[in-house]
Order: C-alpha cells, then structure tokens, then sequence
C-alpha cells in the first residue's frame, strides 16, 4: 500500500482520474449525451463535482490517520486544487452561459439571492488558498499561519452545502447528504484537535506533507 | 413558420412510438426478463388520435419529442428531469375515468372514451414556460376545458375548479423522497378554467400523452407556469373558495395562486425576465402572460400580480 501511494504513476493516474468528469462534460456535450438542457446539466454537475472535490479533499487528513498512511498527503494540495479548478468552471458556466457576460444582472443576483450569494463566497474564500498552494508560500507565510489561512476551506464546503441546499425545490436528500458527510470530517477535526500540541511537528509534519 | 417535412409522413412513421420511448429500456431488455416485461406493457399504450388543426396555435418550431418525453417534471416519478422517462410506464393509463364533483348540476364519473368525445379534436401548438426558466413549443392535442365543464353545468357557487393528480404510493416509489404533498393538486379561477385558451390535453405529437407527460389526460394553460398543468387528472371539483395548490402549499412566497409567467415578479430564487428555450444556446426574453396577454390579460384587470396576486 505504502509503494502504491508514493508512486509518481498512482499520482498521475489520480490527476486523470480527476479530469475524468470534464472529459465526460465535453464529450457528452458535443455528443449529445447531456439531456434536453445541456447547459443546466453543465451547470449543476461542475457544481457537483466542486462540492465533492472539496469534500474529498477534507477526507485526505482524517485518512492518512485513521489507516495510518502518511503517503495519502501527497495528494491533498491537486485534489484541492481540483476543487478550484470545477469552481471555475462552475462560475464560468454561470457568467458566460447563464449571464452572458452582464456585469450589472450578476452583480444584482449576487447581492440579492442568498444562494448565489452564499456560492460566490465559498468561491472566493478557495481564491487565497489555490494562490497559496505552492511550497513557496508555505515557506513565506511559515507553516502555522500558512495551516490558520487553509482552515478557510471548512467555511467554503460549508458554503457549497449551504448553496447546494437553498438551490433546489424540494428534494433536499442530497444536499443533506453532502451537508452529513461534511459533519463527519469537520467533526473528526473537532474530536481529534490538540491545541498545545499542533505545533510540535512529528513524522508527518509539515513539509512532508507538502512533498 | 412550422416546417412540415411532408403531409404524407407521421411522426410515428420511424421507429414504433413505445419502443422509441421506452428505447433505453428496450436497449437493456436483452437478457432482463423484467426489462423486456416493461416494454411489452408500454406497447400497449400510445395510439393516433385524429385532430384538427388550430388556429390558436403558434407558428414556432416544436420543440423535439425526444426532448418532451426526457426532460420532464413528474415528481411522483422522481425528482430529476429524466426520472419520469423510466418510471412512468409503471401507471396503468386503461381503463381511465375521472370523478367530477362540486358545485355542479350533474355529478358524474366520467370514462376516458366519453370525456374524448365531448368536443373535436384540435392540435393545439403552445408555448410552454416552466418556472424553472427553459421553456418549450409542444403540439398538444385536446380540447377546450369549457366543454367539459359545460356539460356538468356548474352552479352559481362554482368560483373555481379544483384538480387532482393520480396517486399510487405503490408504482410512484420516489415520491416519498419528493419534498412536496400528494396527490398533487392544483387550481383555476372558473373565469381562467372557461377560457378558450385553456385546454384539457390528451395528446401531443399526433398520438396519445406518454405517461411521463400526464397521461391520459392533463390540464394546459399556456399563460401559467407548467406547475399549473397538472398532469394524469383523476378528479375535478368545482369549489366557491380558492382550492389548495400542490407547490403553494410547499413554498407560499415561490408559488402563487395564480403563478402567470410574468417577467415583472422574481421568483425569490431567480430572476424571471429570461428563458432557455430547449434546444437554444442563448436565453430569450420571457413575455408576460407567456405571449398570451391579448388573450388573457383582461382576466386580470386591476389585480396587482406582482406583489398580490403572483
């Protein structure tokens, strides 16, 4: 196990992986494999796929030290990175195929529809946290308050959940759902935090983490 | 301008109607016995009907058949749009009759068959503007609701008309994770209900309603948001107060009593002033009352419908 997660193929394998749903996206659409609405049905999945990226993102942690396995932090800052990179796609959706570039209609949605208004922000608190993904801003932020700025990703999924669940019209099963699994992993933290002893780094500490 | 490929040709004249809407089913029936079982039972559903052309009908492109019978909302049948499409063949749409109750002279259940022939048969081209934004053309096939209503001659006490859906928890398994009441009901003012416009639909496309789009026989009234035209009707009532409506009942400031299409009043959710037809990349301006304000508007004269009467 321990092989397969350091291995420079598992990764790459797993960046593909990712890719997959937008692979899906755009040969369906070009295809015909979307529905009667493929704009909608682009619309919610890169939604869909934003809110799992970062849900996924959120198990690495509780993972690498439920099953012991130090490798699995390898992927954490692609899987984040992912995360973003549906989000934008998501709001490009909206901009372009919903808005079509209105400044003024989105400014006006933004400050008047509390779903959208609770998506943007979940979107903008991942901004600062893909701009700071590299090594190089963990070295000139130092680790610890590089870690503080990175906790905004628990209020973006929170965002998301909440976006997702004032969006639709009655079904609210899956939104619950994400909102639950959300509960878990932020509760996992809760249960397991150590204030007086985050700052001792051990085996898996920081920079290893960030290899 | 509506482009006919030849007069000769019928929309069925491609692949048998049932086995087309029920092809992924079919595709899969291979070794499924119950898949297959599926199939053969649709099959004995969806026949021509003859109708005779209106001129209450737009000249717009009709929206394809493919896309009327997948994008559907059905909420007993599930709550994604192609849910409908695979549960839907499950109701059993023969025999048929529906109860019709009220303030009325003449209370009656009425057969499907007697209820067809109460009034000729017109195809009836509509727009058609779900509350959701996308909007559809759909040739229905039916006739006027005031027929119906005329022959139980309603009584001075009828104000309004009450509808309700067919409901079996048995054959609708997804319903219960739906988020609204049923069976679904829904409601016209008798002046809206006895309008010409407002049609009682047992087909579209030439032939009979696919149970996904509310067979046997739905409500249409094109100036409303699609919610309004309730689907696989069971029961009619004619009532003196304003009836309970499925959608009100879940969100009271979403969905109005009335609910016309009207780009002046949001939705709290989304804005209503545009529209994307199906099939179309860019969005269109949604007109009042759907485009039927000439017909209609004087319904509503003097009523605040933005704020009041939504």
């Amino acid at each position: 196990m321990h092989k397969v997660l350091s291995s420079g193929w598992t990764k790459a394998f797993l960046f593909l992986l990712c890719l997959a749903p937008l692979l899906w996206l755009v040969w369906g659409y070009f295809h015909e494999q979307l529905g009667a609405n493929p704009i909608e049905y682009i619309t919610h999945k890169t939604g869909d796929w934003t809110l799992r990226f970062l849900l996924i993102t959120l198990c690495v942690t509780p993972f690498r030290k439920l099953f012991n396995q130090p490798q699995l932090a390898r992927f954490r800052r692609m899987l984040g990175l992912f995360a973003f990179f549906y989000g934008c796609l998501h709001l490009t959706t909206w901009v372009w195929l919903d808005k079509f570039f209105d400044v003024h209609e989105m400014w006006k949605d933004v400050v008047k529809r509390r779903f959208i208004t609770v998506g943007m922000t979940g979107f903008v608190l991942m901004i600062p946290l893909a701009v700071t993904s590299t090594s190089g801003w963990v070295r000139r932020l130092g680790f610890v308050r590089w870690q503080r700025l990175h906790r905004l990703v628990y209020f973006s999924a929170l965002a998301g959940v909440i976006h997702y669940y004032w969006l639709v019209k009655s079904d609210v099963r899956l939104p619950l759902l994400y909102g639950a699994i959300l509960g878990l992993l932020l509760g996992y933290r809760l249960v397991t935090a150590k204030p007086f002893r985050v700052r001792h780094s051990g085996s898996s500490g920081p920079m290893q983490m960030l290899k | 301008m509506l482009i006919r490929k030849s007069a000769q040709l019928h929309y069925s004249d491609v692949t048998p109607r049932p086995i087309y809407l029920n092809r992924r089913r079919f595709l899969t029936a291979g070794s499924m016995a119950l898949g297959a079982l599926g199939a053969l039972r649709a099959a004995t559903t969806g026949s021509k009907l003859n109708a005779i052309k209106s001129p209450l009908s737009t000249s717009e492109q009709p929206t394809p058949l493919e896309a009327i019978t997948h994008y559907n909302n059905f909420y007993e049948f599930g709550t994604d749009k192609e849910d409908p499409s695979k549960n839907a063949y499950k109701l059993r749409t023969s025999p048929w009759s529906v109860k019709i109750e009220g303030a009325v002279a003449k209370p009656q259940t009425m057969d499907l068959d007697a209820i067809l022939k109460i009034a000729p048969l017109e195809e009836r081209i509509y727009r058609h503007r779900c509350v959701e934004r996308w909007s559809m053309v759909i040739p229905w096939i039916g006739f006027p609701l005031s027929a119906l209503l005329k022959q139980v001659q309603p009584t001075s006490k009828a104000k309004y008309v009450a509808f309700e859906s067919v409901y079996d928890s048995k054959i609708m398994l997804a319903s219960a994770y739906a988020g609204i009441q049923f069976p679904y009901v829904e409601g016209l003012r008798m002046d809206e209900a006895m309008h010409p416009l407002t049609l009682l639909a047992a087909g579209l496309y030439g032939e009979t309603l696919p149970n996904q789009d509310g067979a046997p026989l739905r409500l249409v009234a094109p100036w409303k948001y699609g919610f309004k035209s309730i689907k696989s009707i069971v029961k009619i009532k004619l009532v003196e107060k304003e009836p309970p409506t499925t959608w009100n009942l879940s969100a009271a400031s979403e969905y109005g009593f009335y609910s016309n299409v009207n780009p002046e009043r949001d939705h709290p959710r989304w804005s209503q002033t545009k529209e994307r037809r199906i099939g179309e990349f860019r969005l269109r301006d949604t007109v009042k009352f759907n485009g039927y304000g000439d017909q209609v508007a004087s319904l509503y004269s003097g009523m605040d419908l933005v704020r009041k009467y939504y």
